[in-house]
């Protein structure tokens, strides 16, 4: 059981608490993958026209990196709506599993539920692993301010990597531009690699590298859905099957 | 971007999409398994929307990276993704070999 909670100065301990998040945020690694992953980000709205409020606006709406790749591209090529929209809501499934995982360690039986709904928004792949390593020590009632330190630390990253990015854009010559614009999908392969230590997400990656292209060649509309749908099943329907031979 | 403003877009079609997901892990809470078939679809559905975003950024890429012929980039994704299996599964290694691959394939061949 849990010491109850400090009546006294609680609200400058929590504050304490999160500014502890803050700076634990840069000293992590994520603090300068996020500023590289955001200077493809800042590159790539500047390319396709869009303002940098617009860009950070999202960085705080959307955090999430490939849901707002997927948003710029697609908003940027013209995409219906609809589409984009799609899109998007197929990227982030993954924050489903990863909240559900992620509560259990903020969680008390006097958490209230609007408490955890900023952390959920912080949730993204930097703040989701770095809380799992520097949560567990933390006392119960400290966590949560300290995650939130850590997601605004982390989103200040993410505003640097922006700015840096669109402003580089706007003045290298073509081909660091595109050295620059690059750094999406590189990153994007090998992160999602890296993270892909299931068969199933595995085979969900090299299938979707094989049939985007096709689809698109092919003209077909709403190719990210088709792709998500059709490469994913696949890569499902073989999990499935390896597991029944098993 | 349509006659929508384009912070309204941003709301409707990113933060909307994208914040639900979230919002559902709490409200769901602790019922939900993490490896139950139904999150292990969605998750491969995913991962390949991801893969549709890789490669369309390669195949059909924004203005200045066509600046690179399309053999080029393929070439770099390649190369960095090889590195990244050979060296210990890097990420910076793989994306340090791919940018210079792009940048020496650019300089050698203009489009």
């Amino acid at each position: 059981m849990e010491p109850v909670a400090r009546t006294d100065h609680s609200g400058s301990w929590s504050l304490r608490m999160f500014i502890a998040g803050l700076v634990a945020s840069f000293r992590s690694v994520f603090a300068l993958v996020l500023i590289g992953t955001y200077v493809g980000v800042g590159a790539l709205a500047h390319d396709y026209g869009f303002s940098l409020a617009w860009v950070m606006l999202s960085t705080v709406l959307v955090w999430a990196g490939p849901a707002q790749v997927i948003m710029i591209s697609a908003l940027g090529t013209g995409a219906p709506l609809f589409e984009v929209a799609l899109a998007v809501f197929l990227s982030a499934v993954r924050f489903l599993p990863m909240v559900v995982a992620l509560l259990p360690l903020l969680r008390s039986p006097r958490t209230r539920v609007r408490d955890l709904l900023l952390p959920a928004h912080f949730t993204a792949a930097s703040m989701w692993v770095e809380s799992f390593r520097l949560l567990p020590p933390l006392p119960q009632h400290a966590r949560i301010p300290f995650c939130n330190g850590l997601g605004i630390g982390f989103m200040l990253s993410g505003h640097i990597g922006s700015v840096i990015g669109f402003y580089l854009a706007a003045s290298l010559p073509a081909l660091l531009t595109a050295v620059l614009l690059f750094l999406t999908p590189i990153s994007f392969l090998l992160s999602t690699a890296q993270n892909s230590i299931t068969l199933v997400n595995r085979l969900a990656l090299a299938f979707g590298l094989v049939v985007s292209p096709l689809l698109v060649y092919f003209q077909v509309g709403l190719d990210l859905m088709w792709t998500g749908l059709i490469a994913g099943s696949a890569a499902y329907a073989v999990h499935r099957l390896r597991g029944a031979r098993r | 971007m349509s006659e929508l403003s384009p912070y309204l877009v941003l709301l409707v079609v990113g933060f909307l999409p994208n914040e639900i997901w979230r919002v559902l892990g709490v409200w769901i809470g602790g019922g939900l398994a993490e490896d139950s078939e139904l999150i292990v679809w969605v998750r491969a559905v995913a991962v390949a929307v991801l893969a549709a975003v890789i490669a369309k950024l390669t195949f059909a890429p924004p203005g200045a990276l066509a600046v690179a012929p399309l053999a080029v980039r393929l070439v770099a994704l390649g190369g960095g993704f090889l590195t990244f299996l050979i060296v210990r599964r890097s990420v910076f290694a793989g994306l340090v070999v791919g940018e210079l691959l792009l940048l020496l394939g650019g300089l050698i061949f203009p489009a």
